[in-house]
């Protein structure tokens, strides 16, 4: 569309599209607004138990006072660990969904296991991975990747399988090489396919790094957590919350 | 003239699992230099699958094939590579053979020039109309040189108007630039407005069931204006009833 050339119909039709746009944008807000606002005066009226679930004016003067409670340490640690755990959970699954891309053959004979190591229940393998990997941060990544890693080789590995064809044949057609078919084809054909997976694999990183720290750790968020559950708001005991952590293991 | 392509008692079996599947049997026919052939048949009588076999995506199973020169291909789909620019598209075949010199990149360009498509360069292929992605295709396979090109069902994918349009464009490119061609198709009309000759395939498996010479005594022939002489009915006719379809 040239600039000049807009027609009134056109210029309606674009301050309907930017209308559009902008009625989603306010009213996804509102609807956030409406619940911190709503969260707060349940609490305040004592209708939710703030000891529970906390409440908007608590957390934002915890957030206040990052400095002195360590909440910044314990964010800080979660963040890490779930970066490292999100990293290398996509390096790890775009690896093994390129050698089951190449090797149809290996593909088929993993395939069962890829289904069940998918459907396995992540979380059971923690006091496993406690005992192999020792407590500490380790188990915490493997617990993120353990959770992450097979789903991406598998969305990945879908993405590939499902590359056009016609694609396929047209650079066959001027001699490609499979190398060349993967980096120059499957490869820029399944941008949008890395970015899915990054989408759902950030949160699940989250999750396992989370459920990992709920475990073993000394320091992260689900620390702070529980540190805030058994009402110490400020005062950080780490014996407190070992015992919670000692007491999961067993639990499990 | 000399003959560029010469097919020898070709034959093609595939293994399936639930059997021997006859592709093909016993073909023979050669086809002369700057001459335009059509291969036509039934669908699924494995025409699609011949031309594979004579680009060397396939193997044979029997006979012998004599290709003097290197041979392009074309698909039904354009084919073009979303993610990069009309030039970086074109330049796809010398890059997958490592032959993208400054000279095939000066002549990539003239091509473009010559064609219409050089203040397109820079856009992408979704900004281009149905046509000119054909022609962008056809530029692209061009640009390795072959001195026969295989289209296979090539502009089936267009509506009919941009059909008729794309046939003639790439009719006048190749003769232009003095190629042979080899065109598989299953639409008879497409078939004789190009073509100096039409092979007809019969079913599974495919055998040459006739071969029909087509000639029209006009100047500038084309793939339109031929559509206006009598004989191309009369050509339309014969070629039809040997195909004999059954719904």
């Amino acid at each position: 569309m040239r600039e000049k050339n807009i027609s009134e119909d056109r210029k309606k039709y674009l301050r309907k599209v930017k209308k559009g746009k902008i009625a989603v944008i306010v009213t996804q807000l509102l609807i956030l607004l409406l619940f911190i606002i709503g969260w707060e005066i349940l609490a305040n009226q004592g209708i939710i138990d703030s000891f529970i679930t906390s409440q908007p004016s608590r957390i934002l003067n915890t957030f206040l006072n990052l400095s002195s409670n360590g909440l910044l340490e314990h964010l800080g640690v979660t963040l890490t660990e779930t970066l490292i755990g999100f990293i290398s959970g996509v390096l790890l699954g775009i690896a093994i969904a390129i050698c089951l891309w190449w090797s149809p053959f290996l593909s088929k004979v993993s395939e069962p296991y890829l289904v069940v190591l998918n459907s396995l229940p992540k979380v059971a393998l923690g006091p496993v991975i406690i005992i192999w990997v020792g407590a500490g941060m380790g188990a915490i990544i493997t617990m993120g990747l353990a959770i992450s890693l097979i789903v991406t080789v598998l969305e990945i590995l879908n993405g590939f399988l499902n590359t056009d064809k016609e694609l396929i044949k047209m650079a066959q057609t001027f001699g490609a090489s499979k190398l060349q078919t993967l980096t120059k084809i499957v490869i820029p054909a399944n941008i949008a396919t890395f970015f899915n997976s990054l989408k759902v694999n950030i949160g699940l990183s989250l999750v396992g790094v989370i459920t990992g720290e709920f475990l073993v750790s000394k320091a992260g968020l689900r620390i702070f957590d529980c540190l805030r559950w058994s009402g110490i708001p400020t005062r950080l005991s780490y014996d407190r919350c070992d015992y919670s952590s000692h007491y999961g293991c067993r639990y499990l | 003239m000399k003959e560029v392509l010469k097919l020898k008692k070709v034959s093609k079996r595939y293994q399936a699992k639930n059997g021997e599947v006859e592709a093909l049997s016993n073909i023979n026919f050669s086809v002369k230099e700057g001459e335009f052939v059509s291969i036509i048949g039934p669908s699924g009588c494995g025409k699609s699958t011949l031309l594979s076999i004579i680009a060397g995506l396939e193997p044979k199973t029997e006979g012998d094939i004599q290709i003097d020169g290197n041979t392009g291909y074309m698909l039904q789909k354009d084919s073009l590579l979303e993610w990069r620019s009309i030039y970086e598209n074109v330049l796809f075949g010398l890059e997958i053979g490592h032959k993208k010199t400054k000279e095939n990149e000066a002549y990539v360009l003239d091509l473009l020039k010559k064609y219409g498509l050089y203040e397109f360069k820079d856009k992408y292929p979704t900004q281009l109309s149905g046509g000119m992605r054909q022609r962008a295709a056809l530029i692209r396979t061009l640009a390795i040189k072959p001195n026969i090109l295989l289209l296979d069902e090539a502009f089936s994918a267009l509506d009919y108007q941009t059909r008729i349009m794309v046939t003639n464009d790439i009719f006048q490119i190749l003769k232009n630039e003095n190629i042979t061609a080899v065109i598989v198709t299953h639409d008879i009309s497409e078939a004789i407005s190009m073509s100096d000759r039409v092979i007809v395939l019969s079913k599974r498996p495919a055998t040459v069931k006739s071969i029909h010479n087509i000639e029209f005594e006009m100047d500038n022939r084309n793939p339109i204006n031929c559509r206006e002489s009598p004989k191309f009915s009369k050509y339309f006719d014969t070629i039809w009833k040997e195909l004999d379809v059954h719904a």
